[in-house]
């Protein structure tokens, strides 16, 4: 194996082809402010189906409890994070809830068959592409925003950004990625059929972002 | 010529095949039209392209550097590299990894470089089973097809034909041809899949040098899905498809997405640094990285036809070419259709075994225009004509250049080069072409099956011109 | 640039025997104009149908061969987008390395598709003297891609009050010509012009029009083995019938 990665180097270094000057700057700036960022976030996700609510930061539990059993919904997934201790302690009665506190490998069939929804923090908001951006870690776990059918997403308002190449650049991602960072816009789709769209394939069939302010 | 005929005998098929034919026009226009909304801005589209071309570019200037680098990030965060140069090697170090892993069931999210070295079946047949996750693959997969496309793989069926083959494969489930609920037994058939592979294969859209990250473009959540759920996740990808910087990624991702389904972005964009950490909860524990050369290394070499290799596989050549519309994926015969596949695979594959494809174009300059990281297609497709007749052309590593020489026709273009490098004899030539115009055949072979004949004016251009008074020199 | 005072004029090989009633429209549309216009007699052919089979060597010495007729420092008019397009975008590349590489450069660079130099140079004024005529245009790749000249026979149409232009589904889509693609792939090739002509008898133009007589060949042609459907006609014809 060493053998097939010298010989496909060396034909590579065999030649040397002619550096192009890239253009400057991808994109200048938007100069979005707050509310035309909200604004178009929230456009971008409704387009695709993504459930949108602008909620105060003390009452999103609130608002979880309100709505989401009425939708049929009982069982609920957290992680180990602040936001997972502050919908524990005050869902009362409300939900059924399971902690993501265990490695995967010995509870998975409950995690494919019993939760209704998850509910994680995030890193981070795009508002030109109606985008969140998640880093999953040890306490929310990468398969809470991917396999319960619905997953629900808390984004503070201050976190939204314009786009990628602002939020790469600004936090400096290139210091270090994580084991796993993601871009989710959307509820799952799929076109492959006929080009016509569908949604709720393999991810979760329905997506809610509680922009809290 | 073999392949000639094999590739005629494939375009008679597809264009006697009206459903198809309908099929492909519909995608067509329609994959089409919604890439035109993304772009409304056509100084902004051609600034974008040019950014992309400058990131592929410049990742294909220093690519062994790159590749090194990201092989070293990689490995400091705990991928395994492995470097294959057919599929052979590809698919011995797959099967390899999979069997130290006991590994014997597999979910795979779409990958078109492991249609390059016929992974599925290499695998099938030493009994390992095979799944394909993302839904078009999936659909193509029951139909025992290949890919008619690169992106949309299942283009070519219509609803009609997925539901029969869902009805035919999943018989406890009842019959339908909604699309809606089609998608959703997909959802339900594959959810266990998911959930108990021993292993999930995955290609890679972008790899990161700077920060050892695999990056994956999806929709449907099964990619995800493939890379997260089992405990090994194998990823394989061509050698060209690494960029420099994680700041190379935007630009690329928006056009990327744009070009190839008129999306603005994908449902996912996955980003895979490192295998499960020791207090992480989920993620599969091993991951690997294949490096498949396959050809690439050899298309380098040469200067003007790695701008091939600048591709990122978006299939906007495919949607807007004009022939691929009349014939759809599989006339082509190689796992590239349209015309990154008549570009790539003569060299890829040599002129002697796919060259003949390069017969499929009009030259028409769509697939040039559209093409995100601005590969002059018409040209190498040109060129790829030219060492085709001529062994001598140049000295380019490049399979099986001259094996399309037909003496006939090579000896009708020298009688064509003296005729019309000879004024004397063209006009002695165009003096009998009209004179006896009256003995023009009317039947000329393939133009009259579907034109009427042309035939010589009564006088040329030239006598005309100095009879009405014009200069000569 | 402002008006030259007289041009040479490029038959095409196509046009020269088989439409030259559309290179002589062109040129008296441009002596009309004020302009000289030079027909060396010893011109022949661009060399594009070899160039486009891969025989680069034949369509070299071809090319090259004209050259010479064209020697003065003046603007070269062509009746036709592919032609003008191998001879500007094609033989940088076909004359690379070779001795005579800047006289064939300085040719391409004076080279002008004819509604571009009745457009960019000339500016021409038309007055429409025909009758009400509904007609469609097909502009050729090379034209519209190579050249980027697809805008000009439209706004030379736009002059002409009397014309309606119709629009074809499809409009951008290649008519399958391709030259010797015609000949190699004769079923694909009939396949487009098939779907070509569907879309322009839909439009329910009587004529049309277009830069490009290779295009015209294969379009025309198809019409009159379908039967019935529009006539067809270059440009440069129907600019001077109309204006005349």
């Amino acid at each position: 194996m060493n053998e097939a990665r010298d010989r496909i180097l060396g034909r590579l270094r065999a030649n040397r082809p002619q550096a192009v000057a890239a253009p400057a700057v991808y994109r200048k700036p938007l100069g979005w402010g707050r509310e035309e960022r909200i604004a178009r976030f929230t456009e971008r996700m409704q387009t695709v189906r993504g459930e949108v609510h602008r909620v105060s930061r003390d009452h999103w539990v609130d608002w979880i409890r309100n709505e989401i059993p009425s939708r049929g919904l009982r069982h609920a997934l957290v992680g180990r994070s602040a936001v997972a201790d502050r919908f524990a302690a005050n869902i009362g009665e409300a939900f059924d809830l399971t902690r993501y506190d265990r490695r995967v490998d010995d509870w998975k069939d409950t995690l494919f068959l019993g939760i209704d929804f998850a509910i994680t923090g995030t890193l981070a908001g795009l508002a030109e592409s109606g985008s969140l951006v998640l880093w999953p870690g040890p306490d929310e776990p990468r398969l809470m925003s991917l396999v319960p059918p619905l997953h629900i997403a808390l984004l503070d308002a201050d976190r939204l950004f314009e786009n990628f190449a602002q939020l790469i650049e600004r936090e400096n991602w290139a210091a270090g990625m994580p084991t796993n960072a993601l871009l989710i816009s959307g509820p799952s789709k799929t076109a492959d059929i006929e080009q016509t769209l569908a949604y709720g394939i393999h991810g979760p069939k329905a997506l809610i972002t509680l922009i809290l302010e | 010529m073999n392949q000639t005929a094999d590739f005629s005998r494939r375009i008679d098929e597809a264009l006697h095949n009206d459903q198809l034919r309908r099929n492909f026009r519909v995608a067509m226009g329609g994959v089409m039209e919604r890439r035109a909304q993304q772009f409304p801005d056509d100084a902004q589209l051609q600034a974008l392209r040019e950014q992309a071309r400058a990131v592929r570019a410049n990742s294909l200037v220093k690519q062994p550097e790159l590749l090194e680098q990201l092989e070293r990030r990689l490995t400091e965060n705990g991928i395994q590299v492995h470097w294959a140069e057919n599929p052979e090697q590809a698919n011995a170090i797959i099967h390899e990894i999979l069997q130290d892993a006991g590994a014997r069931t597999v979910v795979k999210g779409k990958s078109m470089v492991s249609e390059e070295t016929e992974l599925n079946h290499f695998l099938e047949k030493r009994g390992i089973e095979v799944v394909e996750s993302d839904l078009g693959e999936y659909i193509i997969q029951l139909a025992g097809e290949s890919p008619s496309h690169i992106v949309m793989p299942a283009v070519h069926k219509n609803r009609f034909e997925v539901a029969e083959l869902f009805r035919r494969h999943h018989p406890d489930i009842p019959y339908t041809d909604d699309i809606d609920e089609l998608t959703q037994t997909a959802r339900q058939v594959l959810r266990t899949r998911f959930a108990n592979a021993d292993a999930g294969i995955s290609g890679v859209n972008f790899a990161v040098a700077e920060t050892g990250t695999l990056c994956l473009v999806e929709n449907e959540g099964n990619g995800r899905l493939s890379t997260t759920a089992p405990r090994l996740h194998i990823a394989i990808t061509g050698v060209e498809k690494v960029v420099a910087r994680l700041s190379d990624v935007p630009p690329l991702l928006e056009i990327l997405t744009k070009s190839a389904t008129g999306q603005p972005i994908t449902t996912y964009f996955n980003m895979i640094s490192r295998p499960r950490q020791p207090n992480e909860l989920d993620g599969p524990e091993a991951v690997h990285l294949v490096l498949l050369d396959n050809g690439r290394s050899r298309i380098r070499v040469d200067e003007e036809l790695l701008d091939t290799l600048r591709c990122i596989r978006c299939g906007a050549c495919i949607n807007h070419c004009p022939v691929y519309v009349q014939l759809g994926g599989h006339a082509y015969g190689t796992v590239y259709p349209g015309p990154i596949g008549i570009t790539l695979e003569p060299q890829r594959l040599g002129i002697d075994q796919a060259g003949a494809l390069t017969s499929a174009c009009t030259l028409c300059g769509a697939c040039g225009e559209v093409c995100p990281v601005k590969i002059p297609l018409p040209k190498l497709i040109s060129r790829l004509r030219a060492e085709a007749v001529n062994e001598q052309r140049s000295s380019t590593p490049l399979p099986g250049r001259g094996s399309l020489r037909k003496s006939g026709e090579a000896i009708t273009w020298r009688l064509w080069q003296q005729l019309n490098s000879r004024p004397r004899l063209y006009r002695l030539f165009t003096f009998f072409a009209t004179r006896l115009r009256w003995l023009t055949p009317t039947r000329l072979g393939g133009w009259t099956r579907y034109r009427s004949a042309p035939s010589p004016a009564a006088r040329t251009l030239r006598e005309m011109a100095r009879r009405e008074g014009f200069g000569h020199e | 640039m402002p008006a030259p005072e007289s041009v040479y004029f490029f038959a095409t090989c196509l046009v020269d025997l088989l439409y030259p009633k559309a290179g002589l429209a062109g040129m008296q549309l441009i002596r009309r104009a004020g302009v000289d216009v030079i027909f060396p007699q010893d011109q022949t052919c661009c060399g594009q149908p070899a160039f486009n089979s891969g025989y680069r060597d034949e369509a070299l010495a071809v090319a090259r061969s004209q050259i010479a007729c064209f020697e003065r420092d003046i603007p070269l008019v062509v009746p036709s987008g592919s032609c003008a397009g191998m001879i500007r975008t094609h033989w940088p590349e076909l004359f690379e390395g070779e001795s005579d590489v800047q006289q064939a450069l300085g040719l391409a660079r004076r080279t002008y598709e004819l509604t571009e130099f009745l457009v960019d140079v000339l500016d021409i004024r038309l007055a429409d003297l025909g009758e009400p005529v509904r007609i469609a245009v097909h502009t050729s790749c090379s034209a519209r891609r190579e050249m980027g000249v697809g805008d000009r026979i439209r706004s030379l149409l736009a002059q002409l009050e009397n014309v309606e232009v119709l629009v074809q589904e499809r409009e951008a889509e290649c008519c399958g010509f391709g030259g010797t693609f015609a000949i190699k792939q004769a079923d694909v090739s009939g396949a487009m012009v098939k779907d070509k002509t569907d879309a322009l008898r839909a439009t329910g133009a009587e004529c049309v029009i277009s830069q490009d007589c290779g295009c015209l060949m294969n379009i025309g042609g198809a019409f009159e083995h379908q039967g019935g459907g529009p006539t067809t006609q270059h440009v440069a014809e129907f600019l001077l019938e109309r204006t005349s």
